[in-house]
């Protein structure tokens, strides 16, 4: 298993890395159990397009990499074009992922989606998505203590 | 590169590569021809077995087969006994945290219709004999608990097992790749049938391994051919590898004691200074005999994976017990087995240390690890909220010391 060029260089300078403080929608996606969780935040203007997205991850190589180039990806696009990118679209900008690594890409989409949705409820607004499972907020993994 | 990775391979050492060198070149018969460069390599294959024999405690050299590695060594010691032994089936006992080598096969034999049973090792990483006393059956045929656990270090009494083991009339195999040249291992003293060894664990080549199998024990050949290794093992033997494996072996012997007391030092030395350096982190054991070169650390609220390969950025190279490591999405076999938790396990290394290694190798290595932790922490959208000082006063107890696994 080799990571592509691509993928190395958003695992190393990964773009877009912190929380935006005043966020039109957040999406939080994973399971600190399988070692994934991805946070993306996202600032939408008045004609539904993404200004700004900030992600924060704990996961591997690709589950870093994958989130910082959705951020870049959907700067400047419309929350209909985000909340379609496809697991695929983002695996294939990255020089493509390891057969193993593919769920990391369905992590960013999903948590983009997520992030979408929480957008369009917090407007009032009917999801587009609507079955991504959040994160479980009340995970305790202290909780065998 | 500091390579901190020696539990995986080691480099051949300069004097084994040239013990190796003649038998690629002038001494480069067959070892099963008659002629004089045939006897040649007879002579200097016979003498690595005898060597190899003599290292372990064997009571005769004819007891070491040489293999591919300690795979097929441990393929052999199953199948080939089983056709011998148990061909129509029977009852298998293995530990729940052997290399896949042994863990994978035993699967496979489930498959073809033995029962196998996997003991759980307790918290402190290793098999206890009332554990796997309850798996014993009066139809066991084959129990095989490694001597040294690759991914934590622990290292088993064998001696207590394989009482254990005898007393219901099975063989008793051991997979003591990680053990062979780092710690006392007998098979005599400790009481083990079959014993499997891998020559690159101990700077000496890849693809050479032995099999140790105690005279009169039923063996059908798993490669079948010209019948060399007293028809045990065809194929036309690697004698350049043997030779290597045997001067790795005596080399290991001669410096083990003193090398033993420098890798521990070095090792607590490691674990000191990560655990000092960075909060939230622990040696995953630290009680009890371990090889003496292997620091199995938990970072906890860090994935492995990215870990390993900002440090590999860095120029150094250590091994994971991540599953993002291996493609799989559960976490190492090992860790969960001695009830380290799913989150927790995610963020293992296992940083072991080798002949090169030196003091300034482990500080510069705890150095580079800090800054690396911490940048990944801050990228984690959770470490705060589970791992940070607000949540500090419950912080986890414990996370693979005293929780009991039981069987």
């Amino acid at each position: 298993m080799i990571y592509s060029e691509k993928v190395m260089d958003h695992f190393n300078n990964p773009r877009n890395v912190g929380v935006i403080a005043d966020a039109d929608g957040v999406g939080e996606v994973g399971n600190i159990t399988c070692g994934d969780i991805m946070k993306i935040s996202i600032s939408v203007d008045a004609d539904d397009h993404i200004t700004d997205a900030k992600f924060q991850t704990l996961g591997c190589g690709a589950a870093i990499a994958t989130s910082s180039i959705v951020t870049e990806l959907v700067k400047g696009k419309s929350i209909q074009q985000a909340a379609t990118l496809t697991k695929q679209q983002v695996a294939d900008e990255l020089g493509g992922l390891p057969s193993a690594k593919m769920h990391c890409s369905i992590l960013a989409t999903d948590g983009l989606k997520l992030a979408v949705d929480d957008y369009l409820t917090k407007n009032g607004r009917t999801p587009l998505s609507g079955e991504i499972k959040s994160a479980d907020p009340n995970f305790d993994p202290h909780a065998d203590d | 590169m500091t390579y901190l990775d020696y539990a995986a391979t080691t480099p051949v050492d300069a004097r084994v590569l040239e013990a190796m060198l003649p038998y690629f070149s002038t001494h480069f018969g067959n070892a099963n021809s008659l002629y004089a460069a045939g006897r040649d390599a007879y002579h200097a294959l016979e003498a690595a077995r005898e060597t190899i024999a003599t290292a372990i405690g064997a009571a005769h050299p004819a007891e070491i087969i040489f293999t591919s590695g300690g795979t097929e060594a441990d393929n052999a010691a199953f199948i080939s006994v089983l056709r011998r032994i148990a061909p129509d089936g029977g009852h298998l006992v293995t530990s729940a945290y052997e290399h896949p080598a042994v863990l994978e096969l035993v699967k496979w034999l489930g498959k073809q219709g033995y029962d196998i049973t996997l003991v759980q090792p307790r918290a402190d990483g290793r098999i206890h004999p009332e554990d796997l006393a309850k798996t014993l059956r009066e139809d066991t045929k084959i129990v095989s608990i490694m001597h040294s656990n690759n991914e934590i270090g622990t290292i088993n009494d064998l001696k207590q097992l394989a009482e254990c083991v005898h007393s219901c009339g099975a063989l008793f195999h051991t997979d003591a790749v990680q053990s062979l040249g780092k710690v006392a291992f007998d098979v005599q003293d400790l009481g083990v049938d079959l014993a499997s060894f891998s020559a690159h664990k101990i700077y000496g080549p890849k693809g050479i391994g032995a099999l140790y199998l105690r005279r009169g024990i039923g063996f059908d050949a798993l490669i079948k051919g010209g019948g060399q290794e007293s028809k045990r093992r065809s194929g036309t033997q690697n004698v350049a590898a043997a030779v290597g494996f045997a001067e790795a072996v005596q080399l290991s012997l001669a410096e083990r004691d003193s090398e033993a007391l420098r890798l521990a030092d070095l090792r607590d030395h490691l674990i000191a200074r990560v655990t000092s350096s960075l909060e939230n982190t622990q040696a995953t054991v630290s009680e009890g005999a371990r090889i003496p070169g292997i620091a199995p650390l938990l970072i906890k609220g860090v994935e492995g994976e990215s870990m390993l390969l900002q440090l590999d950025n860095q120029g150094f190279a250590v091994s994971t017990g991540s599953a993002c490591s291996s493609g799989s999405l559960a976490a190492s076999h090992v860790l969960l087995s001695i009830g380290v938790p799913q989150e927790i396990a995610h963020g293992s290394l296992r940083v072991s240390l080798g002949r090169q290694t030196t003091a300034a190798d482990v500080d510069a290595f705890a150095d580079a690890l800090v800054p690396i932790v911490e940048k990944l922490r801050a990228m984690s959208p959770v470490y705060e909220r589970y791992f940070g000082r607000a949540s500090a006063q419950h912080a986890p107890k414990n996370t693979g010391g005293q929780k009991d696994a039981g069987v």
